[in-house]
């Protein structure tokens, strides 16, 4: 029985790694029923020889698939084994490696078999069980199946801590080329539903403290990025249209990485964008942390984010009449907009000039990124940049002064589209 | 309290633990100490120019030391100095007496990070709380023959008295054992409470010889975990330097993953 199981897990999880999603974070789920587990801010259990974090059992209840997406490794036409869990398989390998400390809990997701309702129904079987028959409270992540029904949706909403449909194709006309049977209609459906569920949710919270929770940890969805030719303007207009449309709490975008011969898709030895998706993590760190519109960021005169800087910076550059900016004036909004400068350090900044005048020295010991920060800022100092720099000359000093830790390897993918 | 040259040097010896440090501190205030030094019983050599003074700990002493340290400090503060003494460097006794003078005599805030104690506080805190969220992830428990969930530990800080109510919540319906084996104590949880107990182990605790104090599934579930572990790698995006970042060798010893 054993060795099946061991089978089982390798292929599934093996066809489930590509979802990027991990977060573990987001819900206050207590134990206190004197059950199993509890959720909080999450933890990394462990990571990957890829340098990723392990903090779910990241499994595919099946990889039978009805679908042929030509980006999925479980697509119909692929020629590899398939096989599929039971619901009781998942739920003891749940709650046995939860037990031992090696996961914060489950993420569920499967591919399509018969049909979405069929697959969806047994997705919420698992969560089902595991907190009504084990009193599991760790974290439970399930994927939605695209037109599964609201019913359906709304129970699995109960259990789960975090549920996620998933967009694919940044574009509406890449999915219609990749995954001619699929429908972005389908993927915003579910969206929309299960944002009002949690609105109305919240309001329920408010009126009767022990009203149930209903997805605490609300939804992400992913996008697969450099399958199709979209270009970082198309990718990062529709994660905000997902932002503000749906309330979601992470886009995540997932470098391609090739499964297929398939024409239609870039050659099977080129290498993972994995720059161009740090660029668009940054890009989407920017948007929902420090303020910037996307706009600002990706228009029609700069459709793509430079790869050779990171897209703070870039827009710094391509906006100098905006600095150089006095540290000890400006306002937090604008000193989130140095290059350089974070989070942490803007708000350091803000409450430390409160007591002293900030100068060089006391900007370095904050956490500034000084090589980046000093063309674009004064402070009390006498010393600053004099020179009448070019937003070209600031690039190539700055440049020269760090190494990038990507360029090395993907010189050659930069070329890509 | 302004000590000038002429201020004997005391060195105070204490036992090494909490409220031994606390009645350190009492102590100073209480004998009106000026310049000191400190450090344990085991580490003492007595020289010829100082003068010695043994403290005793005393609960009450300490509860009253503590008592005025949360007048100055905030919550968190608190916890860092605790931190700070579980780190157990040799330095650091001195360093949290000086700054409870600080505190108690200077009334400097806990944020005045141009003081060097105060930054070192603030900095050995962050280490060990690094380290006690890393122990929180990287705990591998193995069931017992005796439905006892068991794990061993060598942490570079003392950090297990800080992880004790995480592992009671979490895992509040199942008896469970964390033993540090560099520092030979741990902790039991028996369902009801948890209890700091010393096991008398015949041969290596790390590698029980005998595999019959295991559950007959256990090493199933270590293989499918380390299959696992395995499987959700992605080849073609291999990072090793990111790897070994997150994941630092020392720790490897006791991840069951990183078994082969």
């Amino acid at each position: 029985m054993s060795e099946r199981i061991r089978e089982k897990l390798a292929i599934l999880a093996d066809a489930a790694k590509y979802d990027v999603s991990c977060a573990s974070s987001g819900s206050k789920r207590k134990n206190d029923n004197k059950g199993l587990g509890n959720t909080g801010n999450g933890i990394c259990h462990t990571y990957t020889s890829d340098g990723r974090c392990v903090s779910l059992l990241k499994i595919l209840l099946t990889n039978f698939c009805i679908y042929d997406c030509a980006y999925c490794v479980t697509r119909k036409s692929n020629d590899i084994q398939r096989t599929a869990f039971t619901v009781k398989e998942v739920v003891d390998l749940t709650i046995s490696f939860y037990r031992r400390n090696y996961i914060e809990g489950l993420f569920l997701s499967s591919g399509i078999f018969k049909n979405a309702d069929y697959t969806m129904e047994r997705l919420v079987r698992v969560a089902k069980e595991l907190r009504l028959e084990h009193k599991f409270n760790g974290y439970i992540h399930l994927k939605t199946i695209p037109g599964a029904s609201d019913e359906l949706m709304k129970e699995a909403g109960l259990y789960a801590d975090r549920l996620s449909v998933n967009i694919e194709i940044p574009t509406e006309s890449g999915l219609k080329l990749l995954a001619p049977d699929k429908d972005r209609k389908d993927m915003i459906q579910p969206m929309n539903f299960i944002k009002q569920e949690i609105i109305q949710n919240k309001n329920e919270i408010k009126l009767f403290k022990k009203a149930p929770l209903f997805v605490p940890a609300g939804q992400s969805s992913q996008m697969i990025i450099g399958a199709t030719k979209e270009t970082d303007q198309d990718i990062m207009y529709t994660a905000n249209s997902l932002y503000k449309n749906f309330n979601l709490k992470r886009v995540y975008y997932s470098g391609y990485v090739p499964v297929s011969h398939d024409s239609r898709l870039p050659s099977f030895d080129s290498a993972v964008p994995m720059l161009r998706e740090n660029r668009l993590y940054q890009a989407d760190w920017l948007m929902r942390f420090y303020g910037f519109h996307v706009k600002e960021l990706l228009n029609t005169e700069t459709p793509h984010l430079d790869l050779d800087i990171d897209p703070k910076l870039s827009w710094a550059l391509r906006n100098p009449n905006q600095f150089p900016i006095d540290i000890n004036k400006a306002d937090l909004q604008m000193i989130l907009r140095i290059p350089g400068i974070g989070v942490q350090s803007a708000q350091k900044i803000v409450s430390a000039r409160r007591f002293q005048r900030l100068n060089w020295e006391n900007l370095k010991k904050l956490g500034v990124a000084l090589n980046r920060a000093k063309y674009f800022i004064t402070c009390n100092s006498t010393e600053f940049e004099r020179r009448n720099l070019s937003s070209m000359q600031i690039k190539q000093y700055i440049l020269a002064s760090s190494s990038s830790k990507y360029l090395k390897s993907n010189v050659a993918q930069l070329q890509l589209f | 309290m302004i000590s000038s040259p002429f201020d004997p040097m005391t060195i105070l010896i204490y036992d090494g633990t909490w409220y031994g440090l606390l009645s350190c501190i009492f102590d100073v205030y209480e004998y009106k100490l000026k310049k000191i030094s400190v450090t344990t019983k085991e580490l003492f050599q007595p020289d010829a120019f100082s003068k010695t003074h043994e403290v005793f700990t005393s609960p009450a002493n300490a509860e009253r030391v503590l008592k005025g340290l949360s007048k100055k400090l905030s919550p968190t503060g608190m916890a860092s100095i605790y931190s700070c003494h579980l780190s157990e460097l040799p330095e650091m006794a001195s360093v949290i007496i000086r700054y409870a003078r600080l505190l108690f005599s200077s009334g400097i805030s806990e944020k005045a990070y141009g003081n060097p104690d105060v930054l070192k506080i603030a900095q050995v805190a962050k280490k060990v709380g690094r380290e006690r969220h890393r122990m929180k992830a990287f705990i591998r428990f193995r069931l017992t023959q005796d439905d006892i969930y068991y794990a061993t530990i060598e942490p570079d800080f003392n950090v297990l008295p800080l992880i004790v109510s995480h592992f009671k919540n979490r895992y509040a319906d199942q008896k469970w054992l964390i033993y540090d084996t560099k520092r030979s104590y741990g902790v039991y949880y028996d369902l009801h409470t948890t209890e700091e107990i010393q096991l008398d182990f015949a041969e290596n605790p790390e590698k029980p010889t005998d595999t019959n104090i295991f559950a007959e599934n256990e090493e199933q579930y270590q293989t499918l975990w380390k299959n696992y572990f395995k499987h959700v790698s992605i080849d073609s995006r291999k990072n090793t330097a990111l790897h070994l970042r997150h994941v630092p060798k020392r720790y490897w010893k006791h991840l069951t993953e990183k078994q082969v």
